[in-house]
């Protein structure tokens, strides 16, 4: 195959971007897209050119590290991380944009890398549950019904990978924040900070600059790990019983 | 060529941490032997942890709890990435919740045969007591185990054991376990007991006055060289497997900070050990920059076979019951699909270099579901393995309800590593390793579900019990800072390497370096090892190694994200640590558990060890690049597991 | 609990979600009134009396009205300045778009904001028109509702400016009924479907329902 990429390049930080044309040619199929762009790069490295820069490290779809927006899209055409992106999506002669996560509270470091450390200051202000090392009672101890471990499994799954904020109009995270809510609220060894959790990561997540939810779904079509959108709802339901019920 | 198989050997290595007495007792009488530091004054005393994955996680999260100022670094950008996440299958423990007549003692016990006799016993008992607690852990932090309708925990089998002790989250219990414990690091973060570097490398490690200070790190995003200095150093920064290029691991997984504390003082032990995972996706083409692993949870209910002719092309669903070899059945019959990994994944090799196997090349064998779906039900597989085979086919473009899996072995874990006594403590006081960076719990081989079970082991409980007793013992640490001698010459030589490295501006890519070594360690020093092999290998690395620093190319400066460089620097430690590797093998001139020496089995193909000259751990302190290493043996003894031959059949 | 509702985003939503719902609640009373105005002049224009004198002797005359009208400037500046707050806190969210773009979302997800607009000056000319009579074409008779509505309706931009608005009222009203009801918090996985189901009637409903007078003085079925 050969192909047209358009990719955003930018220094640093500070520096002015601009997208860059680029061919490369004899892509097989079966690579994935980042070893498309490893091939890139390697030409680019021979040519004295700097590589393109972009996250990524365990390329089996679950460490969250890569984000490239493909054409528009989160993760590119597929619903999966873009590492699980095969060249098979495209075809011969295709034009592809890549871009980097925008949103103000993911900020670009270079090119295509962003800091997504917003993402673990939300989870620092309360996305655990306080359980020192050596405290806990038997695992048979509280049963937890399978229904409810589902649920907590289900959000449980997020990967931190920022596709939601990235597809997101409004550069919201209240996916992201909703999975964790979910997951921990849920569950009874959740439940002693079950309201602190949820106002303080909302606080948080606000405190951080992600912009509010319109619900228009977006998120939800671009979570690789299938997040559902009611999340969101669920969430909300947490967070307005927490301020009825907590006590500051 | 130099000499470098021209090794001495020096004194042994005693482990002089490990109580006498029974080896029941022996983890309760360590504890309660080793100092303690006062809580008042744990503030006073940082700890450096390198690494967040399950190890370093769960080690800075307790280490906090308990009141030390944690300095933690992590090379990506948060510390959920780190690749604990990428486990599937599960974690081991002896909570007997099945009634199936398990116990502590058949954990270890599984455990010492399953490392094929190499590993200690004594660490192995505390790996087996502590188990039953990291459950319990993991449970109170929210870790959504499977559960069964009423409301209790799930348990399945994995390879080499005959009871149901495996806890599991679906496929993704790596990540759930590594999200409790960056999670609870999350919280000493927050609480300001934790601070935390991300997109921080190490590089060097500094030590003074013989113990272990500090470290070299470089700030990946402005790189910037800094020092950090601290009473003690924690390497949680996992194995070396990508000295293969093409493994299991994450891109970015990296021998540096092992490696760079090698070279400081601390012994490197079994670097040999390897673990060829048998069900991993096989290779497509020479573009695959990293294997996927299948969990082998799935030979819990799948079938391995392979055609019984030589050169069958036909598809799979052509071949008729009785021209299929279900190898493992016929050969294992009492273990069958469940024998322990390194026999998995030989019987493959072998079944493939017959010129049986499947797919492109020939390099692959078929794990196929399709008695499982009869038996069980579509939805009972999907409800059990639905996320792996999603993953498979989205991989593969291969639908595997329809069509049976193929699979090949590849480069998973390593269990060599940095020697560590009892303690966790490398042979450079005040520098110790935990987690897959150190060699001590799974000798020659590694049993599923494991390795989970051995980082938490180390991060939750075992450092944070032992490192108070170096601390104590060591109370007032000297006042250093960047004028000391020894930090100078640590900041300079990683200074000067990576200014070497943008210097040499020659015609090839760090990468094509990283895919020649990989591919020259896959070859010689991979699932089957021979002397001839080996020393072929030996006088190949430093020719890589000489052409490397001629020319190798790297755009760009330091003074910036630099992927290359952080490439090029990492390759170089590959292509020291391969020689190591290479040169274990050499040396160690039996099979045992992943490390299959030709010249050593039995009369049907097993692995033969030979207990009366290699029953020792090999710790390789280190000399000069490319200057033969020392070795020193640690005498393994067995008190409680006499070695025998392993037999899963 | 007043400031955690007001500093957060998802206190914001909920504010919107419930004066968004107190409007709602409002039309569709509203719009059932309008619909009077098929049985003639005299039942429209009693219907209109008896609004003034709603909860009379309790209340004094046109005081349910003044609740009501209180009520609502109220929802709508909540309403607006909610919208209006969480929007500028959107959009510095989002300040760099995508080179490659592509359409997202549905129309009326897109619209809300637009749409918003669309229904504020509405309104403002709304009340200009049929309740002060400051904008009214010919003259403006007080207590005559029946009139006033025929003379708004014969001119050609009344009718534009109404139906428009009530096609964006009717965009809103789908996205934004069951957008309330997710930052309520009602919405779940399986109660989804049917409250796309309600939010659509409602949507529906409202726009025939208030489309359905200007439509009729056009066609001469009042006249």
């Amino acid at each position: 195959m050969k192909l047209t990429l358009r990719v955003w390049r930018q220094q640093n930080a500070e520096a002015p971007g601009a997208m860059v044309t680029y061919e490369v040619d004899g892509i097989s199929r079966d690579m994935s897209f980042l070893e498309m762009l490893d091939t890139l790069n390697e030409e680019l490295i021979l040519g004295g050119d700097e590589p393109v820069a972009f996250d990524h490290d365990c390329r089996e779809g679950i460490c969250g590290a890569c984000s490239l927006v493909i054409n528009g899209d989160a993760h590119g055409p597929e619903r999966t991380t873009t590492c699980q992106l095969h060249m098979r999506s495209f075809q011969d002669g295709d034009t592809i944009d890549v871009e980097p996560w925008r949103a103000s509270a993911f900020p670009v470091v270079k090119d295509l890398v962003v800091d997504r450390s917003a993402f673990d200051r939300i989870i620092q202000s309360g996305g655990y549950i306080s359980a020192p090392t050596g405290t806990a009672p038997d695992a048979h101890a509280t049963p937890v019904p399978k229904p409810d471990a589902d649920f907590a499994f289900e959000h449980a799954e997020c990967i931190g990978c920022g596709a939601c904020v990235a597809a997101c109009p409004n550069g919201s995270a209240m996916l992201f924040t909703s999975a964790k809510v979910n997951h921990l609220n849920v569950l009874p060894q959740g439940a002693p900070e079950r309201e602190t959790r949820v106002l303080d990561m909302v606080a948080t997540m606000d405190e951080e600059g992600f912009g509010g939810c319109t619900l228009t779904g977006e998120c939800a079509t671009a979570c690789p790990k299938g997040i559902p959108l009611p999340s969101i709802a669920a969430m909300n339901k947490e967070w307005l019983r927490a301020t009825r019920k907590v006590r500051r | 060529m130099s000499d470098y198989t021209n090794y001495r050997t020096g004194e042994p290595v005693v482990d002089s941490k490990a109580p006498e007495g029974p080896v029941a007792d022996r983890w309760d009488t360590r504890r309660f032997q080793a100092k303690l530091v006062n809580p008042a004054n744990r503030r006073k005393h940082t700890v450096i942890v390198v690494g967040t994955g399950l190890a370093g996680g769960s080690a800075g999260a307790t280490l906090a709890e308990q009141g030390y100022h944690v300095v933690q670094f992590c090379f990506q950008d948060s510390p959920r990435r780190a690749h604990s996440v990428a486990a599937q299958g599960g974690i081991n423990a002896a909570k007997n919740y099945r009634n199936d007549g398990d116990s502590v003692h058949r954990l270890f016990y599984d455990t010492v045969k399953g490392g094929d006799f190499r590993a200690r016993e004594s660490n192995v008992h505390r790996l087996a007591e502590i188990s039953v607690e990291i459950i319990d852990q993991c449970v109170a932090q929210g870790v959504p185990f499977a559960r069964e309708y009423g409301g209790l925990l799930d348990n399945r089998s994995f390879g080499g054991v005959q009871v149901s002790r495996t806890f599991y989250a679906r496929g993704q219990t790596g990540q759930q376990l590594l999200l409790g414990a960056y999670q609870a690091l999350s919280r000493q973060i927050a609480a300001g007991n934790v601070e935390l570097h991300a997109r921080t490398e190490m590089l060097d490690l500094i030590v003074v006055d013989g113990r272990a200070r500090g470290i070299v790190a470089r700030d990946l995003v402005t790189g910037r060289i800094d020092t950090y200095f601290a009473d003690a150093v924690v390497l949680a920064s996992g194995g070396y497997g990508n000295v293969f290029y093409l493994s299991t691991n994450a891109m970015n997984s990296n021998a540096t900070a092992v490696w760079r504390a090698h070279r400081r003082g601390a012994y490197f032990a079994n670097p040999c050990f390897t673990q060829i995972h048998p069900t991993c996706i096989p290779r497509t083409g020479d573009h695959q920059s990293k294997l996927t692993l299948m969990s082998e949870s799935l030979r819990n209910d799948g079938r391995i076979w392979v055609p019984k002719a030589k050169g069958d092309q036909r598809p799979a669903g052509e071949i008729p019951e009785d021209e299929r070899d279900y190898y493992l059945e016929r050969i294992y019959p009492a273990f069958g699909n469940l024998v322990p990994r390194d026999i998995a994944s030989r019987a493959a090799k072998n079944v493939c270099d017959e010129g049986r196997g499947v797919g492109p090349g020939g390099q692959g064998v078929y794990l196929d579901f399709a008695e499982a779906i009869q038996r069980m039900g579509r939805a009972a597989v999907e409800e059990k393995y639905g996320n792996l085979f999603d993953m498979y086919a989205q991989i593969t473009a291969e639908n595997p309800y329809e069509t049976p899996m193929r699979i090949y072995p590849a480069v998973h874990y390593t269990m060599g590593g940095l020697w560590v006594d009892y303690d966790l403590q490398t042979t450079v006081p005040g520098l110790f390793a935990i987690g897959e960076a150190n060699f001590s719990d799974h000798g020659a081989n590694r049993l599923g579900a494991s390795a989970l079970m051995q980082g938490l082991a180390d991060g939750y409980f075992v450092l944070p019990s032992t490192i108070n007793d170096y601390l104590a013992r060591h109370p007032h640490s000297e006042e250093i800072d960047d004028r000391h001698p020894a930090v100078a010459e640590a900041v300079a030589e990683t200074e000067d390497r990576l200014h070497l490295l943008l210097a040499v501006d020659g015609d090839r890519t760090p990468d094509s370096f990283h895919r020649e070594i990989g591919a020259l360690m896959w070859e010689f020093c991979g699932m089957a090892r021979t002397e001839e092999g080996l020393r072929e290998a030996l006088h190949r690395i430093p020719r890589i190694r000489e052409e490397f620093w001629r020319r190798v190319k790297v755009p760009g400066t330091g003074e910036q994200l630099n992927q290359a460089l952080e490439k090029a620097n990492r390759v170089v430690d590959y292509l020291e640590l391969a020689e190591l590797m290479c040169l274990d093998a050499l040396h160690r001139a039996e099979s045992c558990g992943g490390h299959f020496r030709e010249e050593s089995q039995t009369p049907d193909g097993e692995a033969a060890r030979r207990d009366e000259e290699f029953s020792y751990v090999a710790a390789w302190e280190f000399g000069a690049t490319g200057d033969a290493p020392v070795l020193h043996k640690e005498d393994l003894v067995f008190e409680y597991v006499h070695p025998t031959q392993r037999s899963y059949a | 609990m007043t400031r955690t509702l007001w500093d957060s985003s998802v206190g914001k939503k909920t504010i919107m979600a419930v004066s968004g719902l107190v409007m709602l609640g409002y039309l569709v009373v509203h719009m059932l009134g309008n619909l009077k105005i098929f049985f003639g002049s005299d039942e429209f224009n009693h219907y209109a009396h008896w609004l003034r004198t709603l909860g009379e002797p309790f209340l004094h005359y046109e005081w349910a009205l003044w609740i009501v009208r209180v009520v609502l400037v109220a929802a709508v500046v909540l309403h607006a300045v909610s919208a209006y707050q969480l929007s500028r806190r959107d959009l510095r969210a989002r300040p760099t778009a995508y080179v490659h773009k592509r359409a997202r979302a549905s129309y009326a997800t897109r619209t809300m904001r637009y749409g918003g607009l669309i229904l504020a000056l509405f309104i403002v000319w709304h009340i200009l028109d049929l309740t002060t009579g400051t904008v009214h074409p010919g003259g403006f008779q007080p207590g005559h509702p029946y009139q006033n509505v025929l003379d708004t309706f014969s001119t050609w931009y009344g009718n534009v400016v109404y139906i428009v608005a009530v096609l964006a009222l009717g965009l809103h009203v789908q996205h934004g009924f069951w957008s309330a009801a997710q930052t309520l918090g009602v919405g779940n996985a399986t109660r989804d479907r049917v409250l796309k189901a309600l939010a659509n009637v409602l949507a529906v409903v409202l726009t025939a329902g208030f489309v359905s007078v200007p439509v009729a003085v056009m066609t001469g079925v009042v006249s």
